[in-house]
């Protein structure tokens, strides 16, 4: 008996087909005529809301109580003579970060309608925006699907280089430098994995008389712990420089002041989860020993981050900056519950994966909506007293902040709380010092909410115009995810919850028993 | 008295060999077609002359191929033991005979240049002279090219399965001087092409001097020229000898030199940049190939037993190679320069295969080189496209903005250049993938950590190139991209395309691999 809600034919390639799905699309659109603009948009569309609605139907036919690893699978040869196979599956955390994915794919389509126009700064056709956005989506569904730990790392790499065209020929100003900013450093941490990757094929040619890079087989074999550590971090700088952790954050800010709002949302919203996703799904089982070894060095990173973050999110001038910084201090919060080794931070962890992406989409698409109203101008002090003239924008433009500053009710806060509970029941110190990270973070949200939405009409915002349909229309469904999984978690928690505990019982963790010290407590 | 020399001197009293004319049929055809394309030269009216070269190349490197085919379960030692038809071998010979093919096409050009094909009128000329002018007026167009082109190829086919230090030497200047006088054929910028030819000339000559006397040596030490002896000679006497120290080291800068490997790399950015870009394709393609495949038999078969002599030698040749090739790029304002010190990259990669001295190792070096070939071939094809009034335009900043004029000679190039690069899906991704395993599983870590910085840095010189061809306006006189014949399309299009099925679907010619299994004795 499944308790899935739908019962879906195992006979079909599911997976495969909802990453074939977005790729046919950007091909499609690629071999329209540069002419017919509007029908490239319109196929686009057409093909991310097909992507999605397959996800529903694959959110419903997952079965969350199933006790199989690994659901959808299949499993093809593929370099057969290095051990790779083609081989993909989804647990609770996968088909909740391909949802994320497949959700945003359309909105930012919706919200980046006119990003590629006559007069704008980039190089590109509009053909080649959204034919590259698909593609993108094709290697997020990948990347989040693959169970071979080579096919990830070739999800990995080639999502480099749909991102990169994006920055680099659709961008800002900048564009260039920040493309090769991030193409550099996410090709050290690329490399690194590599010799990482390799490495552990070696070891598990040793230890299995075969080598091979399938991902179950790889769980739990005997590495020897010196040889762990060097791999454990050859994957964690790469997952580090991804996510990105402090100190290997300085490309985001430029990547995210330069793309247009649509990629910054992939890039923050999705791309940058593919780190803290391979955290969990790779480090901690298949390095245990080691990621027990360097927690403590990666809990201190994570802090460093939300508190290093947000400070210097208070003191941005510019508001593409500050969104980047705020994220950044968001991962602190998602590294911080995974390395704690609880089962409520790491499902926090997961939770907040989602609801972070769902606030950055609201920061990015709603400041994106402001900026192009004012010729792109990203400084704060350009704006002022833009409620009073544009209600609609200034109302989602609060709803946005509040997300980022984790409002209760709204997906964040159950993300940062869970995160902090899972926190507090191992280190407490370290739970509080990241709880001012939750303080500073309603500072400049509110700060940037105050600068630009009240107070007196700044020159140039006199006679702006409130959100149109399709504006509005982008906007509303972050709006009410947001507010959905707010109010009630348990949704994706559900999904989730099975294979965080899963994860914790592969590293051979569990959670620390309350332990009840003094005498106003008692034993029952 | 009759010690150990005189019983080997008795061992190897002339006996005339047999020789299976069948096993060596593909150098035969090659070397057949080169001598009859002489003859065509001197006799054929001229307006006759291509066709009947078009037709003796095409068909003899075609024929060739399918004799390599049908000879592809031989594993023999032929003519005395002088050549080693194994699989490494035939797989080599298939290799070098492919890529001649594509090469040859992109010489048979004729539609790029306005005035003709991408050779001099009359080579001998003076160039600036009065003569010169003369030919390039009535334009005149030159097919000694085609018989030259065979007789490097006949080398090149000799050179990996020659399986004595004479023959290898004979090959290589088979090889070689045919080459010296192409690179030197440039119709355009013909100083400079000279210049790049007699360079070319009088580094290799002294890199083959130092071939023979290394072979001297071997010879001295071992009583023979034959791979299997040497090494039985060297099993049978443990411990080190000047002689035999030496004498791998000379034999190595021989080979060494024409794979392009530091500090022997001089020679590369000069000749790519001055020889005709279309010889340059072949060169880089066709002569890395046929050079590894000697350079991995001799270190295999011969040098086998004394790995731990000569490992520590190739570790600071590759890793000079790597780096030098790498950081020297980043510095080139011309294409075809940045290509030449990336070859020479992409060479100190493919030691690692080397250097792994494992079947993973072989298996791994002979991949990389097929991929590497034919991307190659791909790139320079592409810059043979890319022309201002002065010819090819090979500048960098003329390349700016190349994505806005012509979208898919763009596209393609930064194919190529993400293959080279070694982003997942390309062929390039695979044959790295393959030669960094067999060194680590050779022990060869920190190695293969200088391999993945220099990548690094590789990376960033191509990821340059491809952010000024998509994100940067183009120059005020843009060059033009021609419309070549179906020859260079043809050749962009297979380079293409075994550049992104190599990268998908590797796992054929993988299999082919460890089917031809390990070198022969």
């Amino acid at each position: 008996m499944t308790s899935s809600m739908l019962n879906l034919p195992t006979s079909i390639p599911w997976l495969t087909i909802l990453g074939v799905v977005p790729l046919v699309g950007s091909v499609v659109v690629l071999l329209l005529p540069r002419a017919r603009e509007t029908m490239a948009k319109q196929v686009a569309l057409a093909f991310s809301l097909v992507t999605l609605v397959l996800t529903v139907v694959l959110a419903l036919g997952f079965d969350a109580a199933s006790s199989a690893p690994f659901q959808f699978a299949e499993k093809y040869e593929w370099i057969a003579s290095l051990g790779i196979s083609y081989s993909v599956g989804v647990d609770g955390i996968g088909l909740v970060l391909i949802a994320l994915a497949t959700i945003l794919v359309p909105i930012v389509m919706l919200s980046g309608w006119n990003d590629v126009a006559p007069g704008t700064t980039g190089r590109g056709t509009v053909k080649g925006y959204f034919a590259l956005m698909l593609a993108l989506e094709t290697c997020m569904v990948g990347v989040f699907a693959a169970t071979d730990v080579f096919l990830f790392y070739v999800f990995f790499e080639v999502m480099l280089i749909p991102t990169f065209f994006l920055i680099g020929r659709f961008g800002g100003a900048q564009r260039a430098y920040a493309s090769v900013k991030f193409l550099i450093y996410s090709l050290v941490g690329g490399l690194l994995m590599l010799a990482a990757l390799i490495g552990l094929y070696v070891v598990s040619a040793d230890v299995l008389g075969q080598g091979t890079f399938d991902f179950m087989q790889l769980v739990g074999i005997d590495i020897d712990p010196g040889t762990e550590k060097l791999l454990f971090l050859g994957f964690f700088i790469a997952f580090a420089i991804k996510a990105p952790l402090w100190p290997f954050h300085t490309w985001l800010p430029d990547a995210a002041r330069e793309a247009t709002p649509a990629t910054a949302v992939l890039l923050i919203g999705v791309l940058d989860k593919v780190g803290t996703f391979g955290m969990i799904r790779y480090l901690l089982p298949i390095f245990p020993s080691a990621s027990q070894w360097f927690a403590p060095l990666v809990i201190a990173m994570a802090v460093i981050g939300i508190i290093y973050g947000a400070l210097v999110a208070l003191g941005q001038s510019d508001m593409k900056r500050l969104f980047a910084y705020s994220s950044m201090s968001h991962f602190g919060f998602i590294a911080l519950g995974i390395f704690v080794f609880t089962s409520q931070g790491m499902s926090g962890s997961v939770f907040y994966m989602i609801a972070h992406g769902l606030a950055t989409a609201a920061l990015f698409i709603v400041g994106g909506y402001l900026m192009s109203r004012r010729g792109g101008s990203s400084l704060i002090s350009d704006y002022g007293g833009v409620a009073k003239v544009a209600p609609i924008l200034g109302g989602f433009f609060m709803f946005a902040a509040l997300s980022a500053l984790a409002l209760p009710a709204l997906a964040p806060f159950v993300g940062e709380f869970l995160v902090l509970l899972g926190t507090f029941e191992r280190y407490i110190v370290i739970a509080v010092i990241a709880t001012i990270g939750i303080v500073l973070s309603a500072a400049y949200a509110l700060r940037l909410y105050q600068k630009t939405m009240t107070g007196p009409v700044a020159p140039g915002i006199d006679g702006m115009k409130d959100l149109g349909g399709r504006e509005f229309t982008s906007l509303f469904p972050v709006f009410a995810l947001t507010l959905v999984l707010g109010v009630i978690p348990g949704i994706a928690l559900n999904v989730i919850n099975p294979a965080v505990d899963r994860t914790l019982t592969t590293v051979g963790l569990t959670d620390p028993q309350p332990v009840l010290t003094g005498t106003e407590g008692g034993q029952p | 008295m009759s010690g150990v020399l005189s019983a080997s001197v008795v061992a190897d009293t002339f006996t005339l060999p047999t020789i299976d004319y069948g096993a060596l049929a593909p150098v035969l055809i090659v070397a057949a077609a080169a001598v009859i394309g002489v003859l065509v030269e001197a006799f054929a009216p001229r307006g006759a002359r291509r066709p009947l070269q078009l037709v003796l190349v095409f068909g003899s490197l075609i024929a060739a191929f399918v004799a390599v085919v049908m000879h592809a379960g031989i594993r023999q030692l032929d003519g005395g033991g002088a050549v080693a038809i194994d699989g490494p071998g035939l797989v080599l010979q298939g290799a070098v005979l492919l890529i001649s093919i594509v090469g040859a096409m992109l010489m048979a050009e004729r539609m790029v240049d306005p005035a003709g094909d991408a050779f001099a009128a009359r080579a001998s000329t003076l160039p600036g002279s009065e003569d010169e002018r003369q030919f390039s007026s009535r334009g005149f167009l030159q097919t000694e090219i085609w018989p030259l082109m065979l007789f490097a190829v006949t080398g090149m086919l000799l050179f990996p399965i020659a399986n004595d230090l004479l023959l290898l030497f004979v090959a290589l200047e088979v090889m070689s001087l045919p080459l010296y006088l192409l690179v030197g054929m440039a119709r355009r910028r013909r100083l400079l092409s000279q210049e790049a030819a007699l360079k070319y000339f009088i580094l290799g000559s002294f890199s083959s001097a130092f071939f023979l006397f290394g072979s001297a040596l071997l010879y001295g030490y071992s009583g023979s020229i034959k791979f299997g002896k040497i090494a039985e000679a060297i099993a049978g006497n443990p411990g080190q000898n000047m002689l035999i120290l030496v004498g791998v080291g000379m034999v190595a800068v021989g080979l060494l030199f024409k794979i392009g490997a530091a500090p022997f790399h001089q020679w590369t950015p000069d000749v790519y940049q001055g020889a005709p870009t279309p010889v340059t394709a072949f060169m880089a393609a066709a002569v890395k190939v046929a050079a590894f495949g000697a350079i991995l038999r001799v270190f295999y078969v011969i040098f086998g037993g004394l790995r731990w002599d000569w490992q520590p030698m190739l570790w600071v040749i590759a890793i000079l190679t790597m780096l030098i090739g790498a950081i020297v790029a980043v510095t080139q304002t011309d294409v075809k320069r940045m290509l030449a010190y990336s070859s020479i990259a992409q060479a100190g990669f493919i030691l690692l295969g080397v250097i792994a001295a494992n079947p993973a190792g072989l298996r791994g070096a002979i991949f990389y080189l097929v991929a590497y070939a034919f991307t190659t071939l791909g790139t320079f094809a592409v810059v043979t496209l890319v022309r201002d009034s002065t010819g090819e335009a090979t500048h960098l900043s003329k390349w700016a903005g190349l994505a806005k004029t012509s979208p898919l000679t763009a596209t393609v190039f930064a194919i190529f250049l993400l293959s080279l690069a070694g982003i997942p899906l390309t062929s390039g991704f695979i044959g790295k993938f393959a030669v960094f395993t067999a060194a680590i599983e050779a022990g060869a870590m920190p190695l293969v950590i200088v391999a993945l910085f220099a990548s690094l840095i590789a990376a960033f010189v191509y990821g340059r190139v491809i952010v000024l061809m998509f994100f940067a306006d183009p120059p005020a006189d843009p060059p033009a991209v021609v419309v070549p014949s179906a020859f260079t399309t043809l050749a962009i299009a297979i380079s293409v395309a075994v550049t992104v099925v190599l990268g998908i679907i590797p796992q054929p010619f993988l299999t082919l691999l460890e089917q031809a299994g390990v070198f022969i004795r």
